[in-house]
């Protein structure tokens, strides 16, 4: 990984086993005579992080009725998409795709994160989708211009906003038949840009067999395109997070529910759907994949895809962007700049 | 029964002709044209039905199922897959004709599936095939009626249309506005809410809402069930007109819940059965569809659409002196002359079929006589085989025959010789 050439100081605050992986991977590592307290390194780095806060930039993607905003609501267990947000008018389909970000910090545990859902309406709505995901694709790269730009100015802020997008969750109608065209040219052409989960949206519209046959079939289909979604086998360190990853990949796409009513089950309160014939528990991993999907974008690999939108993503943007333009001219303090950005 | 007088003079007549109209008059015995229902029922039986459905949505929104599930067939089953398994790139317009028997009733179901509908990227004109089909039903059935010999006229038409709105939850879709706009004055269209287990019961009655304001905000007509003097059947009406769209769910899977066997979808919270009425609009869909509404969708299609496709092809055409259509029609023709072209049409059939028919008899008889020949040939040249063998035979017989007599005289010479030897013994002792 081209991280390991740049300075620790350069990155974002995040929390890694072993800051100089040269140094601590080393096969002669020489024995200590006491305690020193360089273990508690990790622990300074954990108030610093605690005091910091961190962004996670997460953009929804998919047409309209998926249950792209309530699932996005359960996940973070607070009412963060747009419709929640004050946002009373109908649900008119636009026209054309429109980006529109909310943002929202959510504490827990002393950690402050700043939370943006970056929702895509109007996407695969129309008659016509030829090329809806153009605004995305400008999206992305505005914000991949927007950190280059603040990287390369000589008066740096200490902490540069970082509005890049970490994460796009891509919404799979469940047909329970094949991917859609649409779904297939989004993803080839965003999947180099950005770190692509697709999840199939209002699973419990399948009963247990025919889940399993669409998401083997949804997974051959990626396969055959080409279709590298986040984790992707190329960013793999070790095999430890290869195994890891490979038991993830075999699960994905996540078949997800969303919801945010409670209702009683058996004396508990569960987060569900209540339907005629039963109660779908959005939590239950009987019922559909949704703690999967929270457990590996929150609890394992959330700090994760930040990196790999650094490291990777938005490398290749900044050495596409650096190639094209011969050399970057750093723009003075004053911005009264004439580079070749 | 009572008698009418026959008045003398003309005004009379009309006065009581006009009277009698308005009047209904009272029977005083049994005549029998009640029996007349009985007449028309039978003869129908006897001819059977026809009825074609369209089912028009997106993939996967399971309108195959739905079919099997409706007319509890295998329509399409795994040896037959349904277009839904089969990717297509363009829309295409597909048939399929069933044949189902109830009771002594026959029916002649066609389904008229239209794979990959709204599946492209680009959807502009997904809807001309659709169209196009329908139009061209309708110009079949014209030509058909405008035929002097009308003895058969198959009903193809399309008599109701299925369209399938995928349960997003929100509303209608640009799509879905624009198809129904441009065939509800083509074809009879009922709304339906596909995959209807996807949604919770309060969903399910604020997307109906917002469906059907939608449908009246766009002026869209969807099939309207009509009022009828009964009581009953309007309070029936009433209710299946609130819960349009019908929300349906489809399954041919039976599964047994608390000791019954229904027809639903497992899943690990529960059974949604299809034939719940509180789980889904699927038993009115059915029996509104077969029950009780066919032979109404059937006669909407005849009397509305048919006629508003009739009046503005023939209005087009008479409209000009010259006539406009691409494909001329018979309908142009004076009636005699379309005798005589189509009396023209089969005599020159028949002599083709003579001719032919000729020829190949020709060619037979030539066969034959060949064969014959070559028969006759071998036959000649056995024949002549056999006379030189008998010759043959003739001549060694003759041969043997010399030989025999050669040794016969020898051996009388010899008895001759033996017997003087002997003589002249006797005499010299």
């Amino acid at each position: 990984m081209l991280a390991s050439n740049l300075p620790w100081l350069l990155l974002h605050s995040r929390n890694r086993q072993s800051p100089f992986p040269g140094l601590g991977h080393s096969g002669s590592g020489s024995t200590l005579l006491g305690y020193i307290g360089i273990d508690t390194i990790i622990e300074q780095m954990r108030k610093k992080t605690m005091k910091a806060g961190f962004d996670f930039n997460i953009m929804i993607v998919g047409h309209s009725g998926l249950g792209k905003s309530t699932l996005v609501n359960t996940l973070f267990k607070s009412q963060v998409s747009r419709w929640s947000s004050g946002w009373g008018g109908e649900h008119k389909i636009p026209k054309t795709v429109e980006i529109k970000a909310v943002s929202h910090v959510i504490e827990e545990g002393g950690v402050k994160m700043k939370l943006t859902v970056i929702d895509t309406p109007g996407f695969g709505d129309q008659i016509n989708n030829e090329n809806c995901w153009d605004p995305i694709s400008k999206y992305i790269n505005e914000q991949y211009e927007k950190f280059l730009k603040e990287e390369v100015n000589i008066a740096r802020k200490k902490r540069i906003p970082d509005t890049r997008v970490h994460c796009c969750l891509y919404f799979i109608s469940p047909t329970g038949h094949s991917l859609r065209q649409l779904d297939i040219e989004f993803m080839k052409h965003l999947s180099r840009v950005v770190n692509i989960i697709p999840v199939i949206a209002k699973s419990d519209t399948m009963t247990p067999d025919e889940k399993n046959e669409f998401k083997h079939r949804v997974r051959k289909e990626l396969e055959t395109h080409g279709i590298e979604y986040y984790p992707q086998n190329e960013f793999d360190d070790d095999m430890e997070d290869k195994n890891e990853n490979d038991k993830i990949r075999e699960a994905m796409p996540f078949a997800v529910v969303g919801s945010d009513k409670e209702f009683q089950v058996n004396g508990k309160r569960v987060l569900g759907r209540k339907t005629a014939w039963g109660v779908v528990e959005v939590e239950n991993p009987n019922h559909c994949e949704f703690a999967l999907l929270r457990d590996f974008l929150i609890r394992s690999h959330l700090q994760d895809l930040k990196e790999v939108t650094h490291n990777i993503h938005y490398e290749t943007y900044r050495a596409r962007r650096l190639n094209d333009n011969g050399g970057l001219h750093p723009i003075s303090a004053n911005n009264t700049q004439e580079s070749n950005l | 029964l009572s008698v009418v007088t026959c008045p003398d003079s003309w005004e009379e007549h009309a006065f009581m002709f006009g009277f009698c109209l308005q009047q209904e008059k009272l029977l005083e015995g049994y005549v029998g044209f009640a029996n007349l229902p009985n007449q028309v029922y039978r003869k129908s039986v006897k001819r059977g039905f026809e009825f074609t459905l369209m089912v028009v949505g997106e993939s996967g929104l399971g309108k195959s199922t739905l079919i099997n599930s409706l007319f509890l067939t295998d329509l399409y089953s795994p040896e037959y897959p349904g277009p839904s398994h089969r990717i297509k790139k363009t829309v295409q317009v597909e048939q399929s004709k069933v044949l189902v028997k109830e009771g002594g009733v026959q029916l002649l179901l066609t389904i008229v599936d239209t794979p990959g509908f709204g599946d492209a990227v680009d959807n502009s004109n997904c809807w001309q095939p659709v169209i196009d089909h329908i139009d061209s039903k309708f110009e079949d059935y014209l030509n058909s009626e405008s035929r002097v010999n009308r003895r058969q006229m198959p009903d193809n038409r399309v008599h109701c249309c299925l369209y399938f709105i995928a349960p997003s939850g929100h509303g209608l879709k640009p799509l879905d506005i624009e198809f129904m706009k441009r065939l509800h004055e083509k074809v009879n269209i009922i709304p339906l809410i596909a995959k209807a287990d996807t949604m919770t019961p309060e969903e399910c009655q604020q997307f109906k809402k917002q469906i059907m304001r939608e449908i009246t905000e766009h002026k869209i007509q969807i099939y309207e069930f009509p009022e009828t003097n009964d009581e009953e059947e309007n309070k029936m009406v009433k209710k299946i007109k609130d819960r349009l769209p019908l929300a349906v769910v489809g399954s041919n899977t039976i599964i047994v819940v608390n000791e019954k066997r229904v027809r639903g979808r497992q899943y690990p919270w529960g059974v949604a059965e299809v034939e719940n009425g509180e789980h889904c609009d699927f038993t009115i869909l059915r029996n509104m569809l077969i029950r009780t509404h066919m032979q109404d969708l059937k006669d909407v299609t005849n009397n509305v659409h048919y006629e508003n496709y009739r009046s503005r092809k023939l209005a087009a055409v008479t409209y000009n002196g010259v006539d406009n259509n691409k494909n001329k029609g018979p309908m142009t023709k004076s009636p005699l002359a379309q005798m005589e072209e189509e009396r023209r049409e089969h005599v020159t059939k028949m002599e083709k079929m003579e001719m032919e028919m000729e020829q190949v008899f020709e060619m037979k008889v030539k066969e034959k006589i060949q064969k014959l020949k070559d028969s006759e040939l071998e036959l000649q040249r056995r024949h002549e085989q056999m006379k030189k063998n008998l010759e043959a035979q003739h001549k060694e017989l003759e041969e043997k025959r010399r030989q025999l007599e050669d040794e016969k005289h020898n051996w009388e010479a010899q008895q001759r010789v033996l017997e003087q030897q002997k003589l002249d013994k006797i005499f010299t002792k």
